[in-house]
């Protein structure tokens, strides 16, 4: 039986028509048209499906859809404001922190959120928190480097 | 007077890099149609069997489903990337010949309706005996995977130069050692994917694909559709990463094209991530048997090889695999006296396939360790013997290569320096090592005629210059390169060009991302392109600048008098002159570009130039092996590189940094295990590649050589540099623990089991 909720996503509320089983993931992506959110593995394994929900990085091929009502959630789309990019974007941008892009939405909304709870962390740091997150381009020498860039860009602050 | 470039040379950031941060960048799965249905695959149960009958009826029963399509349906067409080694069909047609092999192919209106009508499909098979090695696979009698093929052996090379036994009785040393590489998994991030839409009033099928090479796609498709390759036209939305896994055409393009023509609607295929893992392709395990005669002063004075690939059910690159990996083992050591067999041998198993380094990483494994273990034997130390080994441009090459820029020498010198090879190299505490590994890589290939690349540069009225390239992205940056040359040869920013590129629709002919062409390639053909433009635009000036078209400069956005940048004319205003001259817009430059080649391709058998040119590196690696757990860390890679002049260092050490990832990987960790043809380990948990957590320190020394050939002297940079990780990081286990692994990869399990083996020795 399908049901009617309504999820709150880069502060717009929608309401969709979902089936209880339906992850996250796929009504950001099927149900909404926000495809910036990936599906690498779909198994939580990959981190490309990483999105915000209330400030924390939480991977949506893992949760049910059902399960992000009142909560709110911001995907990579809802980053950038008025067309200008975060720090963050611009920093994994003139850093070189991405390579074939498919990994680095969520990349960048894990760097968020490792950057909102510590806004001057360690390099070691960031590796932990960020370890979730594969990408098989970047070596990620780079993408450590864009994310301690965008902390000295953003002045330690969130 | 030394060159000055504006934009070549820069690390700017790639074109596409603010749609990839934004979410706005879209891959094939990105793409919805009105009407949409979705495919899903059957896949074979069994590594080898006859398919007796298909009963199809109680899944096209399926409310919902749209479509199935079996292999009895298709036309009898067999595909491959390599023409003369042709042997799959898109569903199989007969027989199934590994676990996954494709059966039948549903269409629905979503995803999970086609996925139950999958299950749904009833097949009665006859299961065959089958093989899993090669050793077995070979054998007399063994089950034979593809009728006519004798000894399941479907392909086999020999080169041979020189006299390897003459040279073998005058070597002070000759030693024969025997590796083994596993079968690796590229694991590209975006899985693989199509979408088709068919327009039945013009007949034509187009197919988004996450492809690496878009023309050999339609190629493959028109074949195997029967339908003229001008009704099919391909297109690459952005590629999530390729590493050669998306080389091939998979049934999920045939299926989606197909199901689009018969229904009259969209239909969209993406693979699973098992699916990734199992059914696309994998690097070839590969058992090496090498022969090298030394002097005593470590020169090589001949080499013997005897190599056997698991190709697994289909040939895919297979003929060109083999003949990289026998051709690479003539650099970058010069070997005067060579002798190589090699063998391709279909198992019942995942298909091997292209993947970055193309069948030379498993021989400069091979190579490198034997070079540590004869340094070691001849009390030499094994940089000097690289040092001492290497080619050097401008000298005959005993194959014939052509070779005008080398810094092998200069990588070796330089990586040893930054890890401090002198001070460490067998001076460590137990635990502790440093190793190192060089490489060569060709920038495409000059063999082949049709490897080729065409360009169009168009200047519009407001100075905006649009390029058309056939050339395909798949992350690497290939847009990027392409834009800084055209950019530089213009004079203008780069932020004044876009380009459009991958589609067959309206880019010119371009082979693809493989054998690390693009850059010199896709490359030259853009640059000349852009000099016809520029040559336009001069001729038109050069009266009002009362100078001769030739003494003109293009840079930053001016056109200028060399030596009298005083005597000048903006970029914006030449066009406007170009225009009241009533000269006719858009001003538009064409070419196309190959290497020079000799026809037909006779390098089996004779010497002759393999590459347009050829990139060097050395990569020294120093680990730490924590005797306790036998896990290994790498503490920090250097990688010296020649590849001529990088074109856009940012986008070059990327490669590299990501090579080492790679590298590690197969050194130590990646491997798909089998049993009885079955993979037991496809997800990204069970598979474990690099993390965060396990890279290393990494630095990238660049050194410059301007090479002749490539576009402002660049050569190749994505693939060379994933060759000699591994090896540089099982010679550093050595230095660490003195254990010589010499097969792949180095696991703790081994470790431990090693030190256990020296306890046990008492050494």
């Amino acid at each position: 039986m399908k049901q009617a909720i309504a999820l709150t996503v880069n502060g717009d509320v929608y309401e969709v028509l979902i089936s209880p089983n339906q992850t996250l993931l796929e009504v950001l992506r099927d149900k909404l048209g926000l495809t910036g959110t990936k599906k690498g593995c779909d198994l939580g394994a990959c981190g490309a499906c990483s999105v915000l929900l209330d400030g924390e990085a939480y991977l949506s091929c893992l949760m049910l859809a059902v399960d992000a009502v009142g909560k709110e959630i911001v995907t990579i789309e809802g980053l950038s404001e008025g067309g200008d990019l975060h720090p963050i974007q611009k920093s994994f941008v003139e850093l070189g922190g991405l390579q074939c892009g498919f990994c680095t939405p969520g990349i960048v909304m894990t760097a968020k959120a490792i950057l909102d709870e510590e806004p001057q962390p360690t390099e070691e740091s960031v590796k932990k928190k960020m370890a979730g997150n594969l990408c098989r381009c970047t070596g990620y020498k780079k993408v450590i480097e864009s994310v301690m860039s965008a902390s000295g860009r953003m002045g330690g602050k969130q | 007077m030394e060159k000055q470039f504006s934009v070549v040379g820069k690390r700017l950031p790639m074109v596409d890099a603010a749609a990839k941060v934004n979410g706005s960048a879209q891959f094939t799965d990105d793409l919805t149609f009105p009407g949409m249905l979705h495919g899903k695959l059957l896949r074979s149960p069994h590594p080898h069997a006859k398919i007796l009958n298909i009963d199809v009826s109680k899944a096209l029963r399926l409310p919902g489903v749209k479509g199935v399509v079996t292999g009895a349906e298709i036309p009898d067409r067999q595909y491959g990337i390599v023409p003369k080694a042709r042997d799959e069909y898109a569903l199989a047609k007969g027989k199934v010949r590994y676990i996954g092999d494709e059966v039948a192919a549903v269409c629905a209106i979503d995803p999970e309706i086609a996925e139950e009508a999958v299950d749904l499909i009833e097949v009665d098979y006859e299961v065959l005996p089958a093989v899993f090695n090669v050793q077995d696979s070979i054998k007399e009698g063994a089950p034979v995977i593809h009728e006519g093929v004798a000894n399941n052996t479907s392909f086999a090379i020999r080169k041979e130069f020189g006299d390897v036994e003459k040279a073998f009785a005058e070597s002070a040393l000759v030693s024969e050692d025997s590796f083994y590489s596993q079968p690796v998994n590229h694991a590209p991030m975006e899985p693989h994917a199509a979408v088709a839409q068919y327009d039945p009033v013009r007949g034509q099928v187009v197919l988004w694909s996450s492809t690496q090479i878009p023309f050999f796609l339609r190629r493959n498709l028109s074949a195997t559709l029967m339908i003229p390759e001008s009704k099919v036209r391909v297109i690459k939305p952005k590629v999530g990463g390729g590493f050669g896994q998306k080389i091939d055409m998979f049934a999920k393009d045939f299926c989606a094209a197909w199901f689009a023509m018969k229904l009259g609607r969209p239909v969209k295929f993406v693979y699973e991530r098992d699916e990734v893992f199992i059914v696309t392709r994998q690097r070839h395990p590969m058992h090496l048997t090498v022969k090298t005669g030394m002097a005593k002063d470590g020169r090589i004075l001949a080499q013997q090889f005897l190599s056997y690939a698991d190709g697994g059910a289909y040939n895919s690159t297979a003929p060109t695999m083999m003949a990289l990996s026998c051709f690479f083992l003539m650099v970058p050591y010069h070997v005067p006296n060579l002798l190589y067999e090699g063998y391709h041998v279909y198992t019942n198993k995942p298909v091997g396939g292209a993947m970055r380094g193309h069948g030379i990483p498993q021989a400069r494994f091979a190579v490198e360790r034997q070079l540590d273990l004869m340094a070691d034997r001849l009390n030499l130390d094994p940089a000097d013997v690289r040092t001492k080994n290497s080619i050097k441009a401008g000298e005959p090459h005993p194959g014939g290569f052509v070779i005008n820029t080398c810094g092998f020498a200069e990588s070796v010198q330089l990586a040893a320096e930054a890890i401090g090879w002198k001070e460490k190299r067998g001076k460590l505490p137990f635990g502790r090592g440093v190793g190192m590994g060089g490489a060569s890589f060709p920038s495409g290939v000059t063999n082949m005629s049709h490897i080729s690349s065409g360009a169009v540069v168009q200047v519009g009225q407001d100075g905006g210059v649009n390029v058309l390239t056939g050339a395909a992205d798949i992350g690497q940056g290939a847009e990027t390169v392409i834009a800084q040359i055209v950019a530089e040869v213009l004079g203008v920013s780069l932020d004044d060009v876009r380009v459009t590129a991958a589609d067959t629709g309206t880019t010119p002919l371009d082979p693809g991302t493989f054998g690390s062409g693009v850059t010199v390639r896709a490359g030259n053909a853009a640059r000349i392109a852009a000099e016809s433009v520029r040559k336009k635009l001069f001729e038109c000036v050069a009266d009002e600048l009362e100078a001769n078209p030739d003494d003109l400069v293009a840079r930053d956005g001016v056109i200028f008098v060399t030596g009298s940048p005083e005597i000048n004319i903006t970029f914006p205003k030449a066009l406007k002159a170009y225009q009241y001259k009533d000269l006719p817009m858009p001003l538009v430059g064409r070419a196309s570009w190959m290497a020079d080649t000799n026809e037909p391709t006779t390098l089996f058998t004779q010497p002759g130039n393999f590459s347009p040119n050829y990139s060097f590196m050395t990569q020294a690696a120093e680990v730490e092996v924590d005797t306790q757990t036998g896990k290994v860390k790498v503490l920090k890679m250097v990688t010296a590189h020649d590849c001529g002049r990088p074109i856009n260092p940012m986008l070059v050490e990327g490669q590299l940094e990501g090579s080492i990832a790679g590298g590690m990987g197969q050194a130590l960790y990646e491997d798909v295990i089998t049993e009885k043809g079955q993979v037991m380990n496809p997800s990204f948990l069970d598979y474990g590649f690099p993390t965060t957590m396990e890279v290393p320190e990494m630095e990238s020394i660049d050194i410059e050589t301007d090479d002749p050939v490539g576009p402002f002297g660049a050569k190749e940079a994505g693939e060379g540099t994933q060759l000699s990780p591994a090896p540089a990081i099982v010679n550093a286990i050595y230095d660490a623990i003195g254990v010589n692994f010499n097969e792949l990869p180095v696991t703790p399990e081994k470790i431990l089991k090693a030190l256990e083996e020296k306890k046990k020795q008492g050494v």
